[in-house]
């Protein structure tokens, strides 16, 4: 396969042909302990990145600080070009790089549709004058719902339409934000363990949706331990541990490597649990 | 004991102005605590900044009656920017114990003697309505209505009071209906969901404290009309509690809640203390004296607000799906 995203060899913090986020020496300390300290890292465009590594090596951590949840001690990093380190969070949104959460934030107060809605960016209703007359917003209302009902529609959440998003499981939760992500159409999306908590039945149309967004021009950004969904959609996998980058490459290649199988996925990783007792 | 009498003076509150001034307290924190979410546990002091602002403008800066009004309003907003700039970034308990403590601190400063030439300090200030009256449309006269007989003054200010609760009942209606209503919400569940779909959490916050603490200000403005002046005991942390006993008496994210709550309230309160007074008169509860009589009841509103969030926290009108103590 001819290599479409990295410049040269793939090592960690290597050059991407298109980079669609570019990090340099972000560093967050808490207390002693520095939780992410990235030399550099590049986000390839238009691709399905995996960002892998053991509990505590700094990945989610390194989500919140590039979309402004967090501050970093030190760093420096750009989107689209753009820097947008220091920039509030809602900002970030704004310009078009989304994310979810690890724990799931669907707004359990209000309907599917309604959280929907309001993931929809730049409405005129949300203003607060123009709140007060419906004339002013009722069009826009009318094609968010249209865009919402579409979107339901693919993530298999259109007969719970109505139904306040508390009551629903916490897998369909995890479609809801995901979708609710979509509505503002971002040019990157980042996931944070999308499959935790999804059954099994749901993961493999969970798995179709990621794979749509990238046929549709979105870039994905995703943190997972599930080593079947990195190794089946992903095209760069980006291995943290301890904060730093470690490893860098195809899925296939960095699957393979066995420095990081042993420290970081584990040495048995693949077997299941009884076949390895009835081995030893 | 005059049954009748007692059930009279009851109704009564059903339609009197300072029901009316706690129900628009009452809209004002569902805007904040039932729509955004936000614990505020000072609504009487944005109640008195609009009441001493209106009363300052006509006594001080010699306002007309409305533009002090203005005035009033304005002070409001000024008195929302000064608390929510630093306080709305932090987790909504912290925002409590600011509001509550704000509010003292604003009691203390307008009863403080240094003061007094500007707020009248503990004796507060009089003589500043006069011209709401002269604005007055109902001829003069007694007015009979079944139940009570009102002077056209009377008539007068019910109307009024009463014309603003509708008023601010519509306009929440329209607000929380609309996609800005729904930011609210949103921030209410779980503010950093929203700011993570591109709204500007802090200033939707800002809002909301202000557009809330607007409805206090009118309430504080008609409470001062309806008594003819204002007193910094007044503005008391029992305002502030009472405001929230009608809030959730009647349910906290509903535009009828406080409306219907603020009416039940003053009603039961002054039912209780007429029949507790009444039964004292005739002999059968020797153990308590006049002054227990009164004090007693708002024992009862204290028992009464601990069983209403324990059992029904969504109030009269509130859905239970939707709210849930979670802010």
């Amino acid at each position: 396969m001819p290599n479409d995203i990295v410049v040269g060899k793939a090592a960690p913090g290597c050059k991407k042909i298109d980079p669609i986020v570019v990090a340099s020496n972000v560093t967050r300390q808490f207390g002693g302990n520095l939780a992410v300290n990235v030399e550099h890292l590049e986000i390839p465009r238009g691709k399905i990145t995996a960002l892998i590594g053991p509990n505590g090596a700094g990945k989610t951590t390194l989500f919140n600080l590039l979309t402004g949840f967090d501050k970093p001690n030190t760093g420096e990093w750009t989107f689209e070009g753009k820097n947008i380190a220091g920039v509030s969070s809602y900002k970030v949104a704004r310009r078009g790089m989304i994310r979810t959460f690890q724990l799931t934030k669907s707004l359990n107060a209000m309907t599917v549709i309604e959280n929907m809605r309001l993931g929809a960016q730049k409405q005129r209703g949300e203003g607060f004058f123009s709140s007060l007359f419906s004339f002013l917003w009722k069009g826009e209302e009318a094609r968010i719902t249209e865009t919402a009902d579409d979107l339901l529609k693919r993530f298999k959440l259109d007969a719970k339409r109505e139904d306040y998003a508390g009551s629903l499981s916490g897998g369909q939760r995890k479609l809801l934000e995901m979708a609710r992500a979509l509505m503002s159409k971002p040019s990157l999306i980042m996931l944070d363990e999308p499959m935790a908590g999804v059954n099994p039945a749901l993961t493999q149309s969970l798995l179709e949706h990621i794979k749509g967004l990238k046929a549709g021009g979105t870039t994905v950004l995703f943190v997972e331990h599930d080593m079947h969904m990195v190794r089946h959609i992903s095209d760069w996998v980006i291995v943290m541990a301890e904060g730093k980058v470690v490893a860098e490459g195809e899925p296939n290649v960095v699957m393979k490597d066995q420095a990081v199988i042993d420290a970081y996925l584990g040495a048995h990783h693949d077997t299941d649990l009884g076949t390895m007792k009835k081995g030893k | 004991m005059d049954l009748l009498l007692t059930l009279n003076l009851s109704i009564s509150e059903l339609v009197s102005p300072l029901t009316a001034a706690y129900i628009l307290c009452a809209i004002g924190l569902s805007v904040h605590f039932g729509y955004t979410g936000l614990l505020n546990f000072g609504q009487a002091a944005f109640a008195a900044v609009g009441a001493y602002g209106m009363a300052i403008g006509v006594l001080t800066l010699k306002l007309p009656l409305l533009a002090a009004m203005g005035f009033a309003l304005l002070c409001v907003v000024v008195f929302a920017l000064i608390l929510g700039i630093p306080t709305l970034r932090l987790r909504a308990d912290y925002l409590a114990i600011v509001t509550i403590a704000s509010a003292e601190v604003f009691r203390y400063l307008m009863s403080t003697s240094g003061f007094s030439e500007v707020t009248g300090g503990s004796n507060g200030l009089s003589q500043f309505g006069y011209e709401f009256y002269t604005w007055n449309p109902v001829p003069k006269g007694q007015y009979n209505l079944g139940l009570f007989t009102w002077t056209e003054e009377e008539v007068w200010l019910r109307l009024v009071a009463f014309s603003l609760v509708a008023l601010s009942a519509v306009l929440v209606w329209l607000m929380m209906r609309s996609p800005w209503g729904r930011v609210m919400k949103g921030i209410r569940e779980d503010e950093d969901a929203v700011r993570s779909l591109g709204k500007n959490v802090f200033w939707y916050k800002l809002q909301s404290l202000i557009i809330g603490g607007l409805f206090a200000g009118l309430g504080g403005i008609i409470f001062v009309i309806a008594m003819s002046n204002v007193q910094p005991s007044t503005w008391v942390t029992t305002f502030t509690f009472m405001i929230w006993t009608v809030l959730l008496l009647g349910g906290a994210a509903t535009i009828l809640g406080p409306i219907a709550g603020g009416m039940l309230f003053f009603v039961l309160l002054t039912l209780t203390n007429e029949l507790l007074d009444g039964l004292r008169a005739i002999g059968w509860l020797p153990f308590l004296d006049q002054p227990q009589v009164a004090q007693i009841r708002f024992i009862l509103i204290g028992l009464a607000l601990m069983l209403l969030v324990v059992f029904r926290p969504q109030g009269i009108f509130g859905n239970k799906k939707e709210l849930r103590f979670n802010a």
